[in-house]
């Protein structure tokens, strides 16, 4: 086998409090499917057979049991519980399957949405014979103001400095702006070994990651690492400029398993040896192919971890993520974007009709094609919904207005009622002529009539 | 070039006549393909097909007329024109024998022979296609093609029947060596075939990319950024990862190099022996082989092997069947893994040994030796020559779009041997400060061409107008039975889009395709003919290029 998935479904959306009160992250409903969904959609897609799915034992109840959140994939998924409330990074999750883990691995986060070539990625860990490949992407600027957020956007302290190679594909220098203090500062030998480099910033990291098996049986002896983003992908990527991995004495080090081992770095580890290392070496060195040119060194220039990554520069990937550190601002941007590209892309990521076939819609509404509407929903006429999602169940009653809104499941919306740009979580009642703008209704809340 | 003009009786006289005056030259090919023909019908006289038995008749009856007791024309069956044969032209045989010895000597029989229906020769006539048939079948194709085309037409679909006069095949030549798929992609069944077989091993057929350069329109062209990894699941279960891996490394151009493509194939059918395990009711002998049978299609499909693959291949399924059927499957395992590592050992490693100690002794002190490309083996053999103190320096010459030269540049400076870098258009300024020229190749062929990297042939041939001596490099396992003596019939054609260039920010060639008068032709191969060469250097020792089909006759009775 070549690669075996493995899906994180654990995290809690510690930013997200308000709409992840009721539903963990996992299950949010986007376009109306739980969130989770969309990973699994896409790894089906590309011909996976089973994934590996980390989650917590919440989530797994309403996996099996709600119809409403039913995941309607054919993938065989092999769930592992954990802790909820433990402090269990991704790393340590990893740690947790070890022994499921046979070959190479596919870490997936469930909240990402995108509709990425996954053959780009995988290609570059194959060709490359890569220790890790991730997925970038260029992010995209929202012109919508997201409800029920306060204050400024702090973005500026949260950017990611991405350094890549002239090629685009090989990663060289990865730091996240709150670990730079007084400015960034690159390596000689790593500007000795290329000497361009492209130093972004504007990029979205999908957390998708390629690792080699030799990956994992290293974070099983090391387990001070907890994060695959925070801490694993940031020192594989210093790791391949640091001159101990170059050197042929690691070999007998590591397997040498007798010597007191030193906190994990410089102890060696990432053993990338087949056991035909020899061929391998012979191919490459009677392979008149070099991955850069100018000086005198050898393919790679001799190292063996190397890390690579796709930047992808259109088509949706979308996280739900750490734009903002408002409370409640971060998934409503991605509920924003669903909005703005669901919609349309939607047919694409889900090949079922925007409108589901038991809503009831009546005649004289008008409806966009740009709209999303559940099962069972009743909408009811002289209503406009204009690129909107509505979630099961939901009721719209006549001279409603629905724009550029999220109404998840079984909500009920009264007569001429103005809803605009607002995100109404399950469950809620919005009163009679309620005027709605920019705002956000928590579970179950009731919005009395005439309201603002 | 006469169109069915045979199948009345008695009209044979004129064209006897005709053919007279053609002159000599096409007697000389004719009897060449006769006897050729006479062979193959020979071996096939239960097929009785009409027509072919009718032409193969007409054509040997002139023959039979030129020898003392003519026979009348007779509408008969092959058989029988058979028979007529053996008994009244002893003559021709003899030729047959002679030709068989030395293929090159022209026939004693002087009658004037007609041309036969088909003007191109039966298609598994590999030795020696004349340039006049050859132009014949050029010209017959791009009327063809002409006649055809409309606006820009990319991949297949010229219509080969169109212009061509050629009566089919299966009419000439009831038993016909068929022409390998690779070189008829213009021909829609051909390509049908292949379709077909692919589907039945669950590999994705690549599809063709560009307009085609109608000389070479009977070739595939793939481009780089259409992977074939792309219609493939992502964890490969039709095709082993390592295979999937290996099939990607050489698209993409990471193993490049006849040696290296080697090596990397043979490590990765070790992985894939290792994780072998025979299913239950078969034998390992024989399932591995089918199972290696998709493995190869996809690498072909990734990237048309090479002749040092396909001996390595022939190696593999020969020891992989001589597997005696009781021997346990471990056992077996661990016996491929040791020929595999033999073969490479002897055929590569020990090989390049025995090749540096004999080309050592051909570089004297003083020398300047000129190299083409990056050819692992030269390579190789210049280090071992710095390292046992000969004093001589190097003229890298290097050829867009490739750009390898720059690669050998690079590996000869590091030892510290003193090189020039010129690009091949500047050889024949340099050509008079150079003494000796070391050539690598990517196959030699059984008629002493040399199939190397495309270049190749002019260096040599502007050498040998300087008078400067052209040695070529090449391991045996690199001798290939085929026979080819042009560079268009079977070639490799790599992604156009290598030669678009962008200087100074602009990029002219950015939108060729829009350019209906326009095709990029990126040729990866050519073939040096024998007299350009002075001497191939070989682990069996320093042979002249013409003793190649001795050694290939050598290895087969060895085998």
């Amino acid at each position: 086998m070549e690669l075996q998935a493995v899906l994180m479904a654990a995290g809690g959306g510690s930013r997200m409090t308000d709409l992840t009160y009721n539903t963990p992250k996992a299950m949010l409903p986007v376009g109306n499917k739980p969130l989770m969904w969309y990973p699994l959609n896409l790894l089906e897609r590309v011909g996976f057979e089973e994934v590996i799915v980390i989650t917590t034992r919440e989530v797994q109840k309403m996996m099996s049991s709600d119809s409403k959140n039913k995941l309607d994939v054919k993938l065989k998924l092999d769930v592992v519980c954990i802790q909820e409330d433990g402090d269990m990074g991704t790393a340590d999750a990893l740690r947790h399957i070890q022994e499921k883990i046979k070959t190479d691995i596919l870490v997936v986060s469930c909240d990402l949405i995108t509709d990425v070539a996954l053959h780009e990625v995988v290609d570059l860990f194959r060709a490359y014979n890569a220790t890790l490949a991730m997925l970038m992407s260029k992010a995209h600027e929202f012109t919508e103001t997201v409800p029920g957020q306060k204050g400024k956007k702090k973005t500026a302290e949260q950017r990611d400095f991405v350094g890549v190679d002239q090629s685009g594909k090989r990663l060289l220098f990865m730091a996240n702006e709150a670990d730079l203090e007084d400015g960034l500062s690159i390596r000689k030998s790593i500007v000795r070994k290329h000497p361009r480099m492209h130093i972004k910033t504007g990029l979205v990291d999908a957390h998708l990651y390629c690792l080699k098996k030799a990956v994992v049986d290293f974070l099983v002896d090391n387990k001070s690492i907890s994060s695959i983003r925070g801490e694993l992908v940031p020192y594989l990527v210093r790791k391949q400029f640091s001159k101990t991995t170059n050197s042929q004495k690691i070999k007998d080090d590591a397997e040498d398993q007798n010597q007191k081992k030193s906190d994990g770095p410089t102890n060696n580890e990432l053993l990338i040896s087949s056991r035909d290392e020899p061929l391998l070496q012979l191919a490459q060195e009677r392979s008149c192919w070099n991955d850069h040119r100018g000086d005198m060194s050898e393919a790679y220039h001799g190292g063996k971890l190397r890390c690579y990554v796709h930047i992808m520069d259109e088509g949706p990937c979308y996280r739900f993520i750490i734009y903002s550190f408002v409370i409640l601002g971060a998934c409503h941007l991605i509920m924003f974007v669903s909005l703005l590209s669901f919609p349309y892309q939607a047919p694409k990521l889900c090949e079922e009709p925007a409108v589901h076939p038991s809503a009831v819609i009546s005649e004289r509404c008008q409806m966009g094609s740009d709209s999303i509407i559940g099962a069972m929903c009743q909408v009811a006429d002289k209503t406009s919904i204009k690129r909107s999602t509505i979630g099961n169940s939901t009721t719209v009653k006549e001279k409603v207005k629905v724009t550029n809104s999220i109404i998840m499941h079984g909500v009920t919306i009264e007569e001429g009622c103005n809803i605009q740009g607002s995100v109404i979580c399950s469950n809620a009642v919005i009163g009679r002529g309620a005027d709605l703008k920019y705002c956000l209704v928590g579970n179950g809340q009731r919005i009395e009539a005439e309201g603002e | 070039i006469y169109v069915g003009s045979f199948t009345e009786g008695p009209g044979y006289k004129d064209v006897i006549e005709r053919a007279k005056s053609e002159g000599r030259e096409l007697t000389k090919e004719e009897k060449q393909r006769l006897r050729k023909e006479k062979k193959q019908q020979k071996k096939s006289k239960e097929k009785k097909d009409d027509k072919a038995s009718q032409d193969g008749e007409k054509q040997k009856k002139p023959v039979s007329s030129a020898s003392p007791a003519p026979q009348p024309p007779t509408q008969a069956p092959t058989q029988k024109g058979d028979s007529v044969l053996h008994l009244s032209s002893p003559p021709v045989s003899r030729d047959c024998n002679q030709s068989a010895v030395s293929p090159s000597a022209p026939p004693a029989v002087p009658a004037p022979v007609p041309v036969p229906a088909s003007e191109t020769p039966p298609p598994g006539d590999k030795p020696a296609k004349s340039k006049a048939e050859l132009k014949a079948e050029r010209r017959a194709r791009q009327e063809a093609e002409r006649a055809s085309k409309q606006g820009k037409k990319g991949e297949v679909g010229q219509q080969v029947a169109t212009g061509k006069p050629k009566a089919p095949p299966s009419e000439l030549q009831p038993v016909v060596k068929r022409l390998p798929e690779h070189i008829q992609v213009d021909n829609p069944e051909v390509l049908k075939k292949l379709a077909k077989k692919l589907e039945r091993q669950q590999i994705p057929l690549r599809s063709d990319y560009g307009y085609k350069v109608s000389l070479f329109s009977h070739l595939h062209q793939y481009s780089r950024k259409a992977p074939l990894t792309q219609q493939l699941s992502i964890p490969s279960t039709v095709i082993h990862p390592a295979i999937v891996r290996l099939g990607l490394q050489y698209s993409q151009g990471i193993v490049a190099g006849s040696n290296a493509r080697s090596v990397a194939l043979l490590h990765a059918f070790k992985q894939v022996i290792r994780d072998y395990t025979t299913p239950p009711n078969e034998e390992l002998s024989r399932d591995l082989v089918n199972k290696l049978k998709p493995y190869i299609s996809f690498l072909n499909q990734c990237r048309p092997l090479s002749a040092s693959m396909g001996n390595a291949i022939k190696y593999i399924k020969k020891e992989i069947s001589n597997i005696p059927s009781q021997c346990k499957e471990e056992e077996a395992k661990s016996k491929l893994l040791t020929c595999i590592e033999c073969y490479i050992n002897e055929k590569i490693i020990l090989a390049a040994k025995a090749i540096a100690k004999s080309s050592i002794e051909k570089i004297s002190d003083g020398d300047v030796i000129l190299v083409y490309g990056c050819s692992s083996l030269v390579n190789h053999i210049l280090c071992e020559a710095f390292e046992k103190n000969r004093k001589f320096r190097v003229i890298v010459v290097d050829s867009r779009p490739r750009l390898e030269g720059r690669e050998a540049l690079r590996r000869l400076v590091q030892r510290g041997i003193s090189c020039t870098y010129v690009l091949i258009s500047a050889v024949s300024y340099i050509l008079p400060e150079v003494s000796k020229v070391f050539l690598g190749a990517h196959a030699l062929l059984a008629n002493g061409y040399v199939m190397s990297r495309v270049g190749t042939s002019q260096i040599a041939l502007v050498a040998k107008a300087f008078n400067v001596p052209v040695l070529v490099c090449c391991e045996t396992y690199k001798f290939c039975e085929r026979v080819q003596t042009d560079s268009f019939v079977s070639n490799e054609l790599d992604d156009p889009d290598d030669l678009i260039v962008t200087r100074k920010g602009k990029t002219q060639l950015e939108h060729w395709q829009d350019v209906t008068s326009l095709g990029l032709l990126n040729l990866v191969y050519d073939v040096t003919p024998p007299d350009f060469v002075d001497l191939v250097i070989t682990d069996l020792g320093m042979i002249p290029c013409t003793s190649v089909p001795v050694v290939l006759r050598v290895k087969n009775v060895d085998q």
